[in-house]
């Protein structure tokens, strides 16, 4: 049979971001994926290297809006790294505590995506009324329900009041006993068995091979987790465990997000409970010296790098954000090969693909075979050219 | 708009269309934090069918069009398109900082800066990102706009209270309408 190419995107009912999938189909069954992510495209990489430490980090905030916290948090770690700082526990325990809130909230609103995917509608409404629970708190502890700007060089911008731990803790009950009844549903709800079990298998070789980080790659059974390789901010020190599974389809992608919210909920607790007094930052020079410096840090979907290169300036020489993302779109190319047509928008959810994170561009001089730096100006020239060019032909 | 209100058949769907304004959503580049909160207005918190407004997936269904980030360069042919696409009368919300001016984004090389350089923008919502309840009160501002709208005969009557200049050609090449 003749193939057929599908295309999906960039506005489409079944995307919630715009991006650009190429299905190339035989019959019901799929061939090849082709990718085009380059819509949601700023240049944030380039404008961080034109603002000082204290005005990029609510650039960098809004990298995703979704994993806000965590852009933030592995920048500051980094430039903290290089400028040598020490960051007061209390610190490093309220970074901790969002960056938890924050995974439970993501993983709430992606069961709740995949929910819709699978046209569980109830489920979405479900995941996403608890999820107001978070967002309160996380209101309650910033002021923002989403960009929180929590994190400053050198520490955090709010203390948490005693009143505001005590609401945390009162919210956590809740939020545990619905968490609980999600493990239940997984596992007995008709709907969503006969929709994740052995869609978009992945073998652990396979999860290796093709780079699958976070959840994804945990579905299969690597163990890899940047909290537990790599400790950072208070990881070493509290007691948590990495979840994996052994599935590697969209069943155990779901079982593994919903057992890191158990986690993130006890780590939440942990955090509330054992506050430690004192400062909550530290003064920070306003250079920071040369030096390099690559940051890891395991966002709610994956592990997200931060290489950070400064020159003894108030300002970065270079940022490169690799995201989980774009880290796991190869291993979602490889999941969907051989699967059904209808199967694509729930296997693609199962990555919790964020693309804001994930569009880049690279300039490369075709005929010098080199890859040339250019100036801000000059790209931004170029950039406006080229959509004349394209909106007059 | 077919005129002022005259025969019932048009005031019916005049009342249907204050009564039960559809939506459609579309992230023109941004960061996906305006995003979430347009899907929170639909969970059973904030519950936007009680105002009879409905998501929808097509622009050809809808009334309202949310638009959410900055519009980067590739997305505003994109965005254009899917505004063109949409029948009469359509309105249009930029959504967040970003929408209106660019936001954190201003003056980055990929981005036009605005939503109302590439579309004409009816109602401006701040916030980076707003909260659902201003989303919701934009929506509901955006009907009052169309119950005027219907009395005046269209959406004229506000250009000549505040003309738009001449000389701001957006980059499609014509003024803004």
């Amino acid at each position: 049979m003749t193939e057929v190419i599908i295309p999906i995107g960039p506005q489409h009912p079944a995307l919630k971001e715009p991006v650009n999938f190429r299905v190339v189909a035989d019959g019901e069954k799929i061939v090849r994926l082709e990718l085009d992510l380059s819509y949601n495209h700023r240049g944030i990489e380039k404008a961080a290297e034109q603002r000082d430490f204290i005005r990029v980090l609510p650039l960098l905030e809004r990298v995703c809006g979704i994993c806000s916290h965590s852009h933030t948090t592995a920048f500051a770690k980094g430039i903290e790294e290089i400028m040598q700082l020490e960051i007061p526990p209390r610190a490093q325990y309220i970074r901790t505590i969002i960056a938890e809130l924050e995974r439970i909230h993501s993983h709430l609103l992606w069961l709740g995506v995949a929910g819709h995917e699978i046209g569980f509608n109830t489920l979405f409404m479900w995941t996403w009324r608890d999820r107001e629970a978070v967002q309160d708190t996380l209101e309650e502890m910033s002021g923002n329900r989403v960009h929180y700007g929590m994190n400053e060089v050198g520490g955090v911008r709010c203390d948490l009041t005693p009143a505001q731990v005590r609401a945390a803790l009162a919210r956590l009950p809740l939020l545990e006993e619905r968490v609980q009844k999600y493990v239940g549903m997984v596992n007995e709800e008709e709907t969503m068995l006969l929709r994740f079990r052995g869609v978009g298998k992945m073998t652990k070789q396979e999860a290796l091979a093709y780079g699958a980080v976070g959840p994804t790659a945990r579905a299969s059974g690597v163990a890899c987790d940047a909290r537990h390789e790599d400790p950072y901010l208070v990881y070493a020190e509290i007691p948590w465990e990495v979840v994996t599974d052994t599935h590697g389809d969209v069943y155990g992608r779901t079982c593994v997000r919903i057992g890191e919210i158990q986690e993130s909920t006890k780590i939440v607790r942990y955090c509330l409970e054992h506050l430690p007094e004192g400062n909550i930052r530290v003064a920070t020079p306003k250079t920071a010296p040369t030096g390099e410096c690559l940051s890891r840090y395991e966002a709610p979907r994956g592990e997200l790098v931060h290489f950070i290169r400064t020159n003894g300036t108030d300002k970065v020489e270079r940022i490169d954000i690799r995201t989980p993302t774009l880290a796991n779109w190869t291993s979602v190319a490889m999941c969907l090969t051989g699967q059904n047509i209808a199967d694509i928008p729930v296997i693609v959810a199962a990555i919790d693909p964020c693309l804001s994170c994930t569009s880049r561009i690279t300039v490369i001089d075709d005929r010098e075979k080199k890859k040339n730096a250019i100036t801000f100006d000059e790209l931004r020239e170029r950039s406006r050219a080229r959509w004349h060019a394209e909106e007059r032909s | 708009m077919t005129g002022k209100p005259g025969n019932w058949s048009q005031r019916l769907v005049n009342w249907a269309r204050i009564k039960s304004p559809w939506i459609t959503i579309f992230n023109s580049g941004g960061c996906n934090a305006c995003d979430i909160e347009i899907l929170a207005c639909l969970i059973p918190r904030f519950d936007v069918e009680r105002f009879g407004i409905l998501a929808k997936g097509s622009p050809r269904h809808a009334d309202i069009l949310l638009v959410t980030g900055p519009a980067t360069l590739k997305q505003a042919s994109r965005l254009r398109r899917v505004w063109e696409q949409m029948p009469e009368p359509k309105y249009v919300i930029a959504i967040g900082a970003c929408g209106a001016e660019g936001g954190v984004f201003h003056g980055l090389y990929h981005v036009m800066d605005s939503v109302d350089s590439v579309i004409p923008v009816d109602v401006y919502v701040a916030g980076c990102p707003p909260r659902p309840d201003e989303l919701i009160n934009a929506v509901v501002t955006c009907l009052g706009l169309l119950a005027e709208d219907i009395a005046h005969g269209g959406k004229e009557w506000r250009q000549k209270k505040a003309p738009v200049s001449t000389d701001t050609v957006n980059p499609v090449g014509e003024v803004p309408v």
